[in-house]
């Protein structure tokens, strides 16, 4: 057993867990943000991304212990309680979600897309950084005009405060 | 239409809990002493099991039990069943092969349930699981159903000889075998349709809670149908009586028609709760997903379609195999018969069809319904077919399908569907037009200056959704009535709350059914809220597959505002001394046309409760419950065009235009009906470009077992897609709603393959379409 202290958004958070234990798994089951999903075993789906220190990761290949000391945000820390970052308005203006399972990853992809990118998103760009979030349900169309709305609306509000 | 109301361009009420990670699926699910359980699984596609010895797994850090199906039988838990009886053409009914939900003589494909480890962690129940000894006799397996009818197959069950399930014939044989005798031209193809695996993307999981005080069941579910599990369980399962089971499917991420059935797991969580007398959750992993989950497709037919010297179509012959895997699950038996073979006519008027289906036994997943079911086997059967056809009689593919659309309605097929309405013609203008098919060839002769093969190709599609009347699918064998039940109860301070038996798993309804409620009574979207997938609170309800839970599940609903509504004016009538045949129902007030007086919805309904002044003799309250049984199924249609550019060097295609023009009857939220086209799409581009289960042919091992080794489309696989709506309301439900879950998933992989084949001028091709299928055709033919 290990023991691991980090903050998670925002907050300084320990608990015990076993050394193999991943970070999906403590976020979830000892920290309870049941919000970051696991939808595969092999690294694939993205269900699991959250960032830390900054840069999106796949909790679901992180182990907790790795994790000490860091930073992390999850879905339920990217805005304040009750309200939508502007990447989650977007994805409920242009209906980028359905079932909504891979919803948290996706938009934790979009957040650190968008940050890495900020304004000169394009769709064929949108495309490929989402290679590894996988929906099922969405045909990724309207996910990808919900990542261009939201880059374009954070420029435009860069742009705005300058 | 109100701006919320029917036709609104709504978002989504539910989409804040999604975004904000409080959405609620079976595995956020925690209760007090709670365990975890993991399965033992077969690692042989078919062996005797002769023994299971758990003692060391007993003993290991946290177990708090191995529980076997010797102990499951002994406790009278019944095997899974097929709820969908199917006579062979002898006669005889179908042969239906025991499937107990833990195996303990055969285990019939890798992945079977063997035994349940019940232990304080899941890594512990894991770690444990690796520990239980399962001495194995391997037998041989087959994996193929062509291979598995032959002779000295190995035989799966003993009930089904030769394992052949049934053998199925619809439609005229001999006036068939006449039209093909005396046709002009006959097309012949051989047409395959791909094992696929449906993949939602949360997992299967399952919370078996046993309560000893109550003697009491509760089970959470990644169900899209919580109460058919509920009554399949107690029914056929044993597991407890109707009463003393509660099964909550909450939030649910996705289905494709994969979380329609009852799987052991369910089963045996519940059992092993009472046996352990702690409550028990069970969360798939992907591989145990792939391993365990219903497949979907998995066909092959020989084709043969008659021409008169006209090009008019004059018979279709089928003869079709299709492999159901190593168990019947609940509606396999359906899938390659009555949703398959009833819409081999299409859009087209031919007046004798003939098919043949032997569905077969193999050690593979057990095979049912996903996204369309049996519809895009017959789209793609009879779309490959056409375009074929098209291309050996040297007439342009709209021309052949115009010269045989169905053009007056009602018609009726030689294969029980009686179309109620539709206008093909316009979807394939419109999607012609969208796609600007007469500017194709230049677009080509452009492509081939950059050295690439572009390809251009349709797909007429009919589906037939509801599957219903419920009398209708008995006479055909379904267990279960196909109705839907809805109540609407409106509360004391005038809020809604709409309970359906439907069960959304991404498709919305929270929004749409509270879209009706809007547009009938005028009140505000938020102040209706619509309650799904929980036994102990919705009234028996039948769940969401087969695109019904507009058509049928809305339906419902308005059968109850009826009532509602008609109580409601009777109340006004009374508060305004009027008659309520003068009472309307308008934003929120009730009035009485052609007067001023009104009465607000809200002290209509604190009226119904009070009851300090109700009409004489009327009941307090204001709560209706209604069930609806669709007079006819509902026939959504469309033409979807792929526009596709092949790389000779490397046999990649990419997609360069996607347009789908689809006749969805009346539709309640242009967003929502275009997500669930998208979603189809991808699916049906998936199945014809990417994906396919495979299995190793001589061990039965699944060799596409992970996301590793599947492939599930990706963002950057897809192109953005050209979407249109033709629609012809439907006539046999009060909202004129055909469906649109499937439609997308239907029509689209004929339209790829008919494009890739047009590209490198070989028809001979086979889903997936994987570069090296399409490199080694095109080297094929030069």
């Amino acid at each position: 057993m290990a023991k691991v202290t980090l903050t998670v958004n925002g907050r300084t958070v320990s608990g015990e867990c076993d050394d193999r234990t991943l970070l999906v798994h403590f976020i979830r089951e000892k920290l309870g943000l049941t919000g970051t999903h696991v939808g595969c075993d092999t690294t694939q789906c993205g269900a699991c991304v959250v960032h830390m220190d900054g840069k999106s990761v796949k909790s679901c290949s992180i182990l907790a212990v790795q994790a000490a000391g860091s930073s992390v945000t999850t879905i339920e820390g990217i805005a304040a309680q009750g309200e939508l970052h502007p990447v989650q308005a977007a994805f409920k203006e242009h209906h980028g979600l359905q079932c909504g399972f891979c919803t948290p990853g996706m938009v934790m992809t979009a957040v650190d897309m968008i940050n890495r990118h900020g304004g000169k998103l394009d769709e064929a760009t949108v495309r490929h950084e989402l290679e590894g979030n996988i929906c099922r349900c969405t045909g990724y169309h309207n996910i990808v005009k919900a990542v261009l709305a939201a880059d374009a609306e954070m420029a435009a509000g860069r742009q705005a405060a300058e | 239409m109100g701006v919320e109301g029917i036709g609104a361009r709504v978002t989504r009420k539910e989409d804040k809990r999604f975004l904000t990670g409080k959405g609620r699926y079976t595995d956020d699910m925690s209760v007090p002493g709670m365990k975890y359980a993991y399965f033992v699984r077969s690692p042989y596609a078919h062996a005797r099991i002769r023994g299971i010895d758990a003692a060391a797994a007993k003993a290991m850090p946290g177990v708090i039990d191995v529980l076997d199906g010797r102990q499951l039988q002994a406790d009278g838990i019944g095997n899974l069943i097929c709820g969908w009886m199917i006579h062979s053409k002898d006669g005889s009914p179908m042969k239906m092969g025991a499937w107990r939900p833990l195996a303990h003589e055969i285990v019939r494909y890798v992945g079977d349930a063997v035994a349940i480890v019940v232990a304080d962690s899941s890594a512990e129940a894991r770690d444990a699981a690796e520990a239980v000894v399962v001495d194995y006799e391997e037998l041989p397996a087959v994996t193929e159903a062509v291979s598995a009818l032959e002779a000295g197959a190995p035989q799966i069950h003993p009930e089904a000889p030769g394992n052949l399930i049934f053998d199925w014939e619809i439609g005229d044989g001999s006036a068939t075998d006449q039209a093909i005798a005396t046709a002009a031209h006959v097309t012949e193809i051989e047409i395959h349709n791909n094992r696929l695996s449906p993949n939602p993307m949360e997992p299967r999981a399952t919370l078996g809670i046993y309560d000893t005080a109550e003697d009491h069941y509760t089970c959470y579910t990644t169900s899209q149908n919580p109460h058919v599990a509920r009554l399949v369980m107690s029914a056929f399962y044993n597991v407890a009586p109707e009463n003393k089971l509660r099964v909550i499917a909450p939030d649910v991420g996705g289905g494709f028609g994969s979380k329609i059935y009852i799987y052991p797991e369910e089963i045996v969580c519940l059992w092993a709760s009472k046996k352990t007398g702690v409550p028990v959750k069970w969360t798939s992993d992907r591989t145990e997903a792939f391993l365990t989950d219903a497949h979907g497709r998995d066909h092959v037919s020989k084709v043969k379609m008659a021409f008169d010297a006209d090009h008019r179509i004059i018979g279709l012959k089928v003869d079709t195999i299709a492999n159901l895997g190593a168990y019947m699950s609940l509606f396999s038996s359906a899938v390659p018969t009555y949703l398959y073979a009833t819409l081999l006519s299409g859009q087209y008027a031919i007046p004798s069809i003939h098919a043949n289906v032997r569905t077969v036994y193999t050690n593979t997943v057990p095979v049912d319904a996903y996204r369309g079911a049996g519809r895009p086997e017959a789209t793609y059967l009879l779309e490959r077919t056409m375009e074929t056809a098209a291309r050996e009689l040297g007439i342009s593919p709209a021309e052949l399908r115009r010269k045989n659309f169905i053009r007056s309605f009602p018609y009726q097929t030689p294969v029980i569907m009686n179309y109620d309405a539709g206008d093909y013609d316009a979807s394939l203008s419109a999607a012609m037009q969208a796609a600007d098919w007469d500017g194709f060839a230049a677009r080509r002769a452009e492509a081939e200056g950059r050295g690439k093969r572009r390809g251009i190709g349709m797909s007429c599609y009919i589906e037939a959704c509801g599957i219903a009347p419920s009398a209708a699918v008995g006479s055909l064998g379904a267990g279960v009535g196909l109705w839907e039940s809805a109540e609407v109860r409106v509360n004391a301070v005038g809020t809604i709350e709409v309970l359906t038996g439907s069960h959304s798993h991404g498709q919305g309804h929270e929004t749409t059914f509270a879209q009706l409620v809007a547009e009938r009574l005028g009140v505000p979207l938020d102040s209706v809220n619509i309650v799904h997938g929980d036994t102990d609170k919705v009234q028996m309800g039948m769940g969401t597959y087969g695109s019904r839970s507009g058509a049928v599940g809305m339906s419902a609903v308005v059968k109850a505002l009826d009532k509602v509504e008609a109580k409601a004016k009777k109340i006004a009538a009374h508060l305004m001394e009027a008659d309520d045949s003068d009472i309307v129902i308008e934003n929120g007030e009730l009035k009485v046309a052609g007067t001023d007086k009104t009465v607000p919805w809200f002290q209509v309904a604190l009226a119904a409760y009070t009851a300090h002044n109700l009409p004489s003799g009327m009941e307090p309250g204001l709560k209706e419950t209604a069930f609806y049984d669709p007079a006819n199924f509902t026939f959504p249609a469309g033409c979807y065009i792929a526009e596709v550019e092949v790389d000779p060097e490397t046999g990649k295609t990419e997609i360069i235009q996607f347009v789908a023009a689809d006749d969805f009857g009346n539709i309640i939220n242009p967003l929502i009906v275009e997500g669930q086209v998208h979603g189809g799409l991808a699916q049906g581009i998936g199945q014809a470009l990417l994906e396919e289960v495979r299995y190793d042919r001589e061990s039965g091992q699944l060799l596409t077992a992970s996301y590793m080794d599947y492939a599930m489309p990706r963002a950057d696989d897809l192109p953005s897609f050209n979407l249109s709506h033709q629609n012809t309301p439907c006539p046999s439900n009060p909202l004129g709603i055909k469906g649109c879950g499937e439609a997308g998933a239907i029509g689209s992989p004929p339209a790829l393959i008919n494009a890739i084949t047009d590209a490198i001028g070989n028809n001979n091709l086979t889903m997936p379409a994987t570069p090296m299928k399409v490199w080694q055709a095109m080297r094929a033919t030069h």
